[in-house]
């Protein structure tokens, strides 16, 4: 019994990984950038929902509302000003570490409006769950509204990107950006509309994220963040059933080493785990090979 | 331009040398009627809640002291300055004092203050204790003795706590093996518990990068069957722990030492999870024996607030100081070396009463050797356990 309650533990952590990975995965996919401030805009949303949810006495689906349409506009704003201008520089990495000082400013942000303290955040999801077995198995109300919700969200970006024009527009920009142009998509459009949708996932990952694990301080994104990035190249980035995948992995694996092998050891096992299925699989579990044509 | 450099190091070195002269002179000087006693913690900055509770705790202590008389006839006096948290400024706080003539410190409030300032008393062969200063190289020096137990003491002073109160029978550790504090206290805590009336179900860490997910943890301890989980490790952890727990249906009791102090503070955290938890403290404002009502009704009047155990800390560290002062008979003439010497000796000899302790012995290691005491949180405040 109590194998099902870790098992169950690591399907909730891995639930909240994959939504994060979902966001990360799509940018990655389409604007081929890694935006490692992904997780700073879930620190962002859960601060605007603590925020929003303080100043409305407790209306968590308000907070969750607003959080939602400002992650979308802090993640368009900052595609447009920090990310566009480098979309054609020499290297790559220019944008990579612009986007770690856009990580950067945003937790000092955050440090100088909330400061360092950590504060107690009310779950947005008030149902207590249900137990099995006379209260032996317990699953939290959360837990399943993450995995609701993760799913949700893998189906519905599925559909948007294989039924609509956009989402075909997207794959097309994610293919190549010059020959995409050239058919008449507005390529950056397009990549600012992948930010708007990436960082609206943030929020809704901000919101069961601190709901799941209660405490916000200007750090909370930073480490599930980078998780969730592993969990987007185990599962193959770029692929979005893959973050599902890896997200799922990630966490049930997490959490099963913390539990029979070692607590202290549990991260060193998870990353462990991903240098060998890159050496095995080096595009991840589901990544497609691209051809390179010369 | 160079011409007028060599001008300007010229006045500098004479000036320099002028200075060095002045500290020859003012060491030199030592004797006065009086005994001079100085204090330094954070006035001002993030921890001047600290600080001041230290500078005003030593100050009821000298009050009460000059009114009945002073230590052996003579009277003290007191001067408190600012370090800002800050351990350059600590020195320079403590030069400060030394400038007015300070015989003996109190201070300084905060570890890495304490042991930069301890480099100073140390080559000056000044007397020093700090009241809070609990990291272990806090007292390494041989002229500076503390109040509070030291970080990993706390350790031991848990585990004797539990045991001597019959707290539990299983008890459960979450520590932190990412911070040297929390690991630092879980090691003393297991050596002290073989033997003891408990037993160690289950010891599971966590480190400051997978510090969001206890359930792990806390799941252990339960199938293990913990009645009692010691958690030393930050408030800030634990509140999450404590919902986590709460969520998952588990309660024990939990036990923290002085890191868990402020978990009240936590904003937005609910109050109720903290129920009945536990932390090791040398000092609850509530206690109802007379030493420590008296205290906190001057403290109230004089400073309009209720006293922490920094202020405990130094109203005993004053107190503590004269009781070595008697013991030794040594006198405001002689020189703060000799004076330094003299308390030195007293300190192994001398048995303390406090606010924080009974009863307080010391050893030459400059760890106080005394009763631990505790605080239970009852209704969203602390309450003495005892």
């Amino acid at each position: 019994m109590s194998f099902l309650t870790y098992l169950i533990n690591g399907l909730s952590l891995g639930s909240i990984y994959a939504i994060i990975a979902l966001g990360y995965t799509m940018v990655y996919g389409i604007a081929k950038m890694l935006n490692f401030a992904h997780g700073d805009f879930i620190m962002v949303g859960c601060y605007i929902i603590f925020s929003v949810s303080a100043a409305l006495s407790g209306n968590s689906v308000v907070g969750i509302i607003v959080a939602i349409i400002l992650c979308t506009v802090l993640g368009v704003t900052t595609e447009f000003v920090a990310y566009r201008p480098l979309r054609g520089a020499a290297s790559p990495l220019a944008v990579l570490i612009t986007a770690i000082g856009v990580s950067y400013l945003l937790e000092n942000i955050a440090l100088l409006i909330y400061g360092a303290d950590i504060k107690s955040f009310t779950s947005v999801v008030t149902w207590e769950g249900v137990s099995f077995a006379g209260g032996e198995l317990k699953i939290q109300g959360v837990t399943i509204i993450t995995i609701l919700v993760s799913v949700v969200i893998l189906i519905a970006l599925q559909l948007f990107i294989n039924k609509t024009k956009q989402g075909q527009a997207m794959l097309a920009a994610s293919e190549d950006k010059g020959a995409a142009a050239l058919m008449g998509i507005n390529v950056n459009r397009t990549i600012a509309l992948t930010f708007a949708i990436g960082s609206a996932l943030a929020a809704v990952a901000g919101a069961l994220l601190c709901s799941a694990y209660p405490s916000l301080s200007p750090y909370t994104g930073a480490m599930p963040g980078i998780k969730a990035f592993v969990a987007a190249v185990l599962g193959g980035i770029g692929s979005i059933p893959g973050a599902m995948i890896g997200g799922l992995v990630l966490g049930i694996v997490e959490i099963l080493s913390k539990t029979y092998i070692s607590s202290q050891l549990s991260d060193a096992i998870v990353f462990g785990i991903l240098v060998v299925v890159l050496l095995v699989k080096p595009t991840g579990i589901l990544g497609k090979q691209i051809q390179e044509k010369v | 331009m160079k011409k007028f450099n060599k001008v300007f190091s010229a006045v500098l070195a004479s000036a320099m040398a002028a200075s060095l002269l002045a500290g020859c002179g003012g060491a030199a000087a030592g004797g006065s009627n009086t005994f001079k006693i100085g204090a330094i913690g954070p006035l001002t900055g993030a921890a001047a809640a600290y600080g001041n509770a230290v500078v005003n705790g030593a100050q009821i202590a000298v009050d009460e002291i000059n009114e009945a008389g002073g230590i052996n006839g003579v009277q003290i006096e007191y001067k408190s300055e600012d370090d800002e948290l800050n351990a350059e400024k600590s020195v320079n706080a403590y030069n400060t004092l030394k400038d007015w003539g300070m015989q003996i410190l109190v201070g300084s409030t905060t570890s890495a203050c304490s042991i930069a300032v301890s480099e100073n008393t140390k080559n000056d062969n000044m007397f020093q204790l700090t009241p809070s200063g609990s990291a272990e190289d806090c007292v390494k020096y041989d002229n500076v003795f503390r109040v509070c137990f030291s970080d990993p003491n706390q350790g031991i002073a848990s585990a004797q706590y539990i045991s001597d109160h019959n707290l539990a029978t299983k008890v459960g550790i979450i520590y932190d093996n990412s911070d040297v504090y929390s690991s630092g206290i879980y090691q003393k805590f297991v050596e002290e518990s073989a033997g003891k009336n408990f037993e160690i179900v289950s010891a599971e860490a966590y480190t400051q990068d997978n510090n969001t997910d206890f359930s792990v943890q806390l799941q252990k301890a339960k199938d293990a069957g913990a009645d009692l989980v010691f958690l030393p490790i930050y408030y800030s952890d634990a509140a999450l722990i404590l919902t986590q727990a709460n969520t998952m249906g588990y309660a024990p009791t939990f036990f923290g030492v002085d890191g868990m102090d402020g978990i009240l503070t936590v904003e937005n955290f609910d109050p109720s999870l903290a129920e009945g938890v536990m932390l090791l403290t040398p000092f609850a404002a509530d206690a109802t024996d007379d030493l420590t009502v008296n205290f906190v009704k001057k403290y109230n009047e004089k400073y309009g607030e209720t006293p922490n155990q920094f202020a405990a800390d130094a109203y005993d560290a004053v107190y503590i100081i004269k009781a070595a002062i008697e013991k030794s008979g040594v006198t405001p003439d002689k020189t703060t070396e000799e004076i330094c010497e003299a308390l030195k000796g007293a300190m192994t000899q001398i048995e303390a009463t406090g606010l924080t302790s009974q009863k307080m012995t010391w050893d030459a290691s400059g760890e106080p050797n005394k009763e631990p005491k505790a605080v239970v949180i009852k209704n969203g405040t602390y309450v003495s356990a005892e």
